[in-house]
């Protein structure tokens, strides 16, 4: 049974917010930033993309090279663990199905899992079926403006039906790998899959 | 694949409120006691939810400024005008008053003895709360008189605050660092600086950090936490010698 807080009125969230918020999350208008380390920057010079299969086989591309894929613009709300939510953020990217298309043409298998890798070092993991479809992308704009560093630029992965952190800022590679392998956050304590909708943020929740 | 233990979830817990102090005109420190709490390490927080009468509940993150050596988990949370949790942990809450929480979270931002010094420690705000989390746990391990550990163990903060009254833990990081000459405190504050003040008075900047942190020679542990631009300004200078 769930103590009631005495004197806790709280602010309630209008009805349509409401229904946007994943439980114990609140909506915040800023951008907050967190870091595991401080912020690479690399200069676009000699930024790359790889994928990389279980194989070693793998597809690079350079920055030119990169933004010169068909780009999606995307329209979405995201999560971050520590509690907040951003509605209606607008990015640029390119999708993972499609880098995928253009790596298997280089020979480049998928796997069922995938382990993103960043610039400073950090990864995380997530499952393949959680980034095709139109699930997910690398993106290098926000709003009309490339990336800032401090948000993750010049691309990060975006994911956003899982919490935030799975959407590696400074992100350089793709790896496919037929085994799960928990990244650098699920090896410290924090939930393996991380969807928002059902609560899943440490280890352990269900 | 890498073996893990199975993970356990980390339940909600209901803590009953044993004080809650100012600190500051801003901030209060609640010590909790908390049945069956596991322990935690220093630099970890906790997840608080609030309920109100009709079920609608809130939940907000808070660093732990407690050792794990103290006997009561303290919280020490900092009144935002415009929050929705904040001013009820910092006006409304009240000794006796219940508070569930789950924790402790987090196994990345930490510090104990083990890991070593020299310990580099920078502040902004009420981002000292995890730091003072380490400094406690330091102090308690480190017993009185041993002068061969605490040298081996050297720590050093560098705190940012507005102004001489928004230090939180004024007093007691003085009262520490007057006993232990080998935990250095320096103050720096950006807008009000009393009559008489010959400290660093602006925003943390590079020629303050080389007079201030070790050299990346000593190899020190560094822990950076306090408002965006002083993380990213921190960071950014401490690995880039330029």
């Amino acid at each position: 049974m769930t103590p009631i807080s005495r004197g806790f009125r709280g602010r309630r969230q209008p009805e349509g917010a409401a229904a946007r918020l994943p439980p114990g999350q609140y909506e915040t208008r800023d951008f907050p930033v967190l870091s595991a380390g401080p912020t690479p920057r690399t200069p676009l010079s000699v930024w790359d993309l790889t994928l990389r299969s279980p194989d070693g086989q793998s597809a690079r591309w350079t920055w030119d090279e990169f933004v010169a894929l068909p780009r999606e613009k995307i329209t979405v709300d995201i999560h971050c663990v520590t509690k907040w939510s951003k509605f209606g953020t607008s990015w640029e990217g390119i999708a993972i199905d499609t880098l995928i298309s253009a790596a298997a043409a280089r020979g480049v298998k998928t796997a069922s899992y995938v382990m993103a890798r960043s610039d400073g070092g950090y990864t995380t993991n997530v499952p393949l079926a959680d980034l095709t479809n139109g699930k997910g992308w690398i993106a290098f704009n926000y709003g009309d403006a490339p990336l800032p560093p401090e948000h993750g630029g010049p691309a990060r992965l975006l994911v956003p039906h899982l919490y935030f952190w799975k959407s590696a800022k400074w992100v350089r590679e793709l790896r496919f790998m037929e085994n799960d392998t928990p990244g650098f956050w699920e090896s410290l304590g924090y939930h393996n899959y991380g969807d928002p909708w059902r609560e899943q943020r440490y280890a352990g929740d269900e | 694949m890498t073996a893990r233990a199975p993970a356990t979830r980390i339940e909600w817990r209901l803590a009953t409120v044993v004080d809650a102090l100012p600190e500051t005109p801003s901030t209060r420190t609640l010590r909790l006691d908390v049945p069956g709490w596991p322990g935690h390490r220093a630099g970890q927080h906790v997840d608080v939810r609030l309920t109100a009468q009709d079920g609608y509940q809130a939940e907000r993150s808070y660093s732990i400024a407690s050792a794990p050596e103290d006997d009561k988990l303290a919280l020490t949370v900092e009144r935002l005008d415009d929050g929705e949790v904040s001013p009820y942990l910092t006006e409304e809450l009240r000794a006796g008053d219940k508070l569930e929480l789950r924790g402790p979270i987090g196994g990345y931002f930490v510090w104990d003895v083990p890991i070593g010094g020299p310990l580099f420690l920078v502040g902004g705000g009420s981002g000292i709360v995890p730091l003072m989390a380490m400094i406690r746990h330091r102090n308690s391990c480190l017993a009185a008189g041993d002068r061969e550990a605490r040298k081996k163990l050297p720590a050093r903060l560098l705190y940012s605050s507005r102004g001489w009254d928004e230090v939180i833990y004024r007093d007691e990081l003085a009262a520490l660092a007057a006993k232990d000459p080998t935990l250095e405190v320096v103050h720096t504050l950006t807008r009000n600086p009393p009559d008489g003040w010959t400290g660093f008075h602006r925003r943390i900047d590079r020629a303050m950090l080389d007079e201030v942190a070790w050299p990346a020679s000593d190899n020190p542990r560094v822990f950076v936490c306090g408002p965006t631009p002083l993380v990213e300004a921190v960071a950014s200078t401490l690995v880039d010698p330029v």
